[in-house]
């Protein structure tokens, strides 16, 4: 059962002519799987995101189309699909042409690295954590293409934001991600996984479940929110302030064309942050092993989503300063103090004492930077000198 | 410390998203098509001609003075007197309107109208599904569209009516009374 998958796939293989085309026909079948589940996940997660705020906000959401409002995202895909596609006469019409082009390939490349279950990843590069960045920063070029060809200020300083925000989250992602590497001592994806096998007890090796492990997934988090433009972090698109930030030119299928890879971006990043420190595909119990890999990993991937949607109804958008301010001097010393506990944890002898030598070097600088945070900003009620 | 309030509020979210299922009354939002809230009396949209009695075409109390017609700002309203006359609530022989069309894609719904007819004719109505596949022919509202009955108006804008109903009752009774004498004096006349 664990291994359906991969024996359907090395069934369809088999069919064709040992050699080169067999390397093609595997690729493709990889690449068709990826692109169907994660499409489809997308559309299922839309509505479920969209009835999960409407419970937050205490309404039912969508509840028209289907049962309990299920098929909404047909309704939604039909009517993307027959809506006028308007190009500014003024835009550049290629680079408008290709914007949403360029953000949904790369996230689709992106996930090719994350293992989905055992022997479930599409490629196993050596290096597949570095291509997986690599080809995750290629987004901002889109998103750049796309507020810079619409000519359109709205749009401009939405591609603004989004560059100055995704920069800065660059940093504080892939450096909470380094402590994970230097730990595994591996750029694999798989590698990693593998690292989190097995149990002590009834407790899983898992990353997440060691002091720099679990800042260091709440630093990811964070930094994958924004790098995904996702709230609160969702300033590009900021819908009362620049309308729809660099959107603002798109509409029909380009639009849901970014509206579908910011959300396998949202997936991609998910499911890193799931193989770097959630242990990937592996049971969190191991009397569930017999429960199938993909089960899992796909389990784990929907309770990321729904912790996301529960932060996008929770907290309002952050302002600019304060975005820029929570990147560089919060995250990131926080990312490099988690770095250097890592390597107190992999140089001290395994016990209780290093649990809790690593714990008091996170916990307490965070108490620390945030007092120190808080204390300058000297918070008081507001006066307003004219309104009342 | 850092990141209470974030834990607080998520709380609370976490506390909205159940509660939505558990308690009913949570949910504040109606399902329109299938539920709807009771109409406002204050509420008014687009306007309609009152009549009295049964028949819609005689009792229409509308007497062609185009002063509706002249007021509008937006000249959302067209009419065309008759040459025939008819008796209004009091006896009194008035015009009436051989075409009396209501633009309800112009109308802005400012109620100009119903403040200036000195004849109670023409009042606010709350009808609000309005929505036609031909904006140009279905949006143009004949005399047979308009013309609804008192009864209704009493049912949608109560107070309002019974205030209407009184003026007119007292308008009817005075012109009753001051008929009695005149009756009587120019039926002495006519006796011998």
């Amino acid at each position: 059962m664990d291994q359906i998958f991969v024996n359907l796939k090395d069934w369809l293989v088999a069919l064709f002519p040992a050699g080169r085309q067999q390397e093609l026909v595997s690729a493709l079948i990889s690449v068709a799987a990826l692109i169907g589940t994660f499409a489809g996940l997308f559309a299922l997660t839309t509505v479920l995101e969209r009835k999960g705020l409407g419970r937050i906000q205490n309404r039912y959401g969508p509840n028209r189309v289907g049962p309990y409002g299920i098929l909404q995202p047909m309704a939604d895909g039909l009517k993307a699909l027959t809506k006028e596609d308007v190009v500014p006469r003024s835009a550049d019409q290629v680079v408008h042409f290709l914007a949403p082009l360029v953000l949904v390939a790369p996230v689709f490349l992106a996930l090719a690295v994350v293992p989905m279950g055992r022997n479930m990843a599409a490629v196993d590069f050596d290096a597949g954590i570095l291509f997986f960045f690599a080809v995750g920063a290629a987004t901002e070029l889109s998103v750049f293409m796309a507020g810079w060809s619409s000519r359109n200020k709205y749009s401009l300083l939405g591609a603004m934001r989004a560059i100055a925000q995704m920069i800065s989250y660059e940093v504080p992602l892939i450096l909470s991600s380094l402590a994970v590497i230097m730990i595994a001592g591996s750029l694999s994806a798989v590698t990693i996984v593998e690292k989190q096998a097995g149990y002590s007890g009834l407790i899983p090796h898992w990353f997440v479940l060691t002091p720099w492990g679990f800042a260091g997934f709440i630093l990811f988090m964070i930094a994958a929110a924004a790098e995904s433009n996702r709230s609160p972090f969702d300033l590009p698109e900021g819908e009362s302030e620049i309308i729809a930030g660099y959107y603002i030119e798109y509409s029909g299928f380009k639009f849901a064309l970014f509206f579908l890879g910011e959300y396998i971006g949202l997936f991609a990043a998910s499911g890193l942050a799931i193989t770097l420190f959630l242990g990937g595909w592996n049971a969190p119990f191991p009397f569930l092993t017999w429960i199938p890999s993909y089960v899992w990993f796909f389990g784990k991937l929907l309770a990321l989503i729904a912790v996301f949607i529960w932060v996008r109804g929770t907290l309002p958008r952050l302002r600019m300063d304060q975005l820029m301010n929570f990147a560089w001097k919060f995250m990131l010393p926080m990312a490099l103090i988690n770095l250097l506990t890592a390597g107190v944890w992999h140089f001290t002898p395994p016990g209780l004492a290093r649990w809790i030598i690593c714990a008091l070097l996170v916990f307490g600088p965070y108490v620390a930077l945030g007092r120190t945070l808080f204390e300058s900003k000297k918070l008081a009620k507001r006066t307003y000198s004219y309104a009342e | 410390m850092l990141g209470e309030g974030i834990i607080k509020g998520m709380g609370e979210t976490a506390r909205n998203f159940f509660g939505s299922y558990v308690k009913e009354d949570r949910l504040t939002t109606v399902q329109y098509p299938e539920e709807r809230l009771p109409q406002k009396e204050a509420a008014r949209n687009f306007p309609f001609l009152v009549y009295d009695g049964k028949d819609w075409d005689k009792g229409l109390r509308c007497v062609a003075c185009q002063i509706c017609e002249k007021e509008c700002p937006p000249q959302c309203i067209y009419i065309v007197k008759d040459a025939t006359k008819k008796p209004d609530h009091i006896g009194k022989m008035q015009f009436q309107a051989k075409v009396f069309d209501i633009d309800i894609s112009v109308c802005m719904s400012c109620q100009i109208c119903v403040e200036v007819c000195p004849f109670e004719a023409i009042k606010m109505d709350v009808e609000y599904e309005l929505s036609t596949g031909d904006r140009f022919g279905q949006l143009l509202l004949h005399k047979d569209q308009l013309a609804k009955s008192n009864d209704y108006y009493r049912k949608i804008h109560p107070t309002e009516a019974a205030e209407v109903d009184a003026r007119m009752g007292a308008e009817k009774a005075k012109a009753e009374a001051k008929a009695k004498p005149a009756a009587a004096t120019s039926a002495t006349p006519s006796k011998p």
